[in-house]
């Protein structure tokens, strides 16, 4: 059983294997229904993140050890461009990219804990927390 | 991995599985449009019951299809959408705006028959 794995994001076929990743590991740690879709769900939008904004990266999944129940966390990570205004980019409808700008702040309300650090020409890191709820 | 698309009278159904990439969308959404002109199709109705996330690439995917498809004279009717996945949609903040939604294929026939005939008692 293993509790953490990185994969290496660079197609579209990649996004499909980390959510499916992602889903059967929130599986394992204890999660269940909509809870285990929410964590498919945003981790299909990091990852298409890296590979619009940056072509590659990767997405690590991790197990979080907690009291009383445990959690996942989920990191994206690029050596893309970075992102200059990030408050900007966290806002519903802001797009680059010609999407919806639904993306990043969608993360946000999907998960428990969300943050992203940026620097521009250096790359990007999302990294995000869910809790098994009781 | 290909959608298949099924003619049925004179609707197309496309039933789509867990993995899609998002280029398999992208050739699903060319080959139903074609289609549409082909065969002259008045509807079009997509499955995603067996699918595992509609994400905001899935979903402006859906959305455009159905754009396209009604410039070409049809209608489109999303079926199956899952309350686990409809929850996740709201919450992300997406929405199928503009696209007709049926729980099921028969629900989904019914509006299609339903909207047939609408347009006919119109022209008369
Ligand atoms: N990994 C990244 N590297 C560089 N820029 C990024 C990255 N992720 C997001 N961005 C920037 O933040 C903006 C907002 O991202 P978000 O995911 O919310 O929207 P989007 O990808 O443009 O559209 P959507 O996700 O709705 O299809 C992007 O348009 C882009 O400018
Ligand atoms: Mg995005």
């Amino acid at each position: 059983m293993r509790d953490e794995l990185a994969i290496h994001i660079a197609s579209d076929a990649d996004i499909v294997k980390a959510r499916q990743e992602g889903r059967a590991l929130a599986e394992r740690i204890g999660f269940s229904g909509s809870d285990l879709t929410i964590i498919a769900t945003a981790i299909s939008e990091v990852a298409r993140n890296i590979i619009k904004f940056a072509k590659r990266g990767e997405i690590v999944l991790q197990r979080v050890d907690r009291n009383p129940r445990d959690g996942i966390l989920v990191i994206a990570r690029d050596d893309g461009p970075g992102i200059p205004d990030i408050p900007l980019a966290m806002q519903d409808g802001f797009t680059t990219g010609h999407g919806l700008g639904l993306g990043l702040p969608g993360c946000r309300r999907l998960m428990d804990e969300f943050a992203i650090e940026s620097s521009v020409g250096e790359g990007t890191t999302v990294s995000m927390k869910k809790w098994v709820s009781s | 991995m290909e959608v298949p698309i099924l003619k049925q009278g004179h609707y197309l159904i496309a039933t789509f599985q867990a993995a899609l990439t998002d280029e398999d969308l992208l050739k699903l959404q060319d080959a139903l449009v074609e289609r549409v002109g082909k065969f002259r199709s008045r509807g079009v109705i997509v499955d995603v019951t067996a699918l595992d996330v509609m994400d905001s690439f899935a979903a402006r995917t859906l959305r455009a299809l159905a754009h396209m498809v009604r410039l070409r004279g049809a209608d489109t009717v999303i079926v199956g959408v899952q309350p686990e996945v409809a929850f996740a949609m709201v919450q992300l903040g997406l929405t199928l705006e503009g696209v007709a939604t049926a729980l099921d294929l028969e629900e989904a026939l019914l509006l299609l028959n339903s909207r047939a005939k609408g347009v006919g008692a119109r022209a008369r």
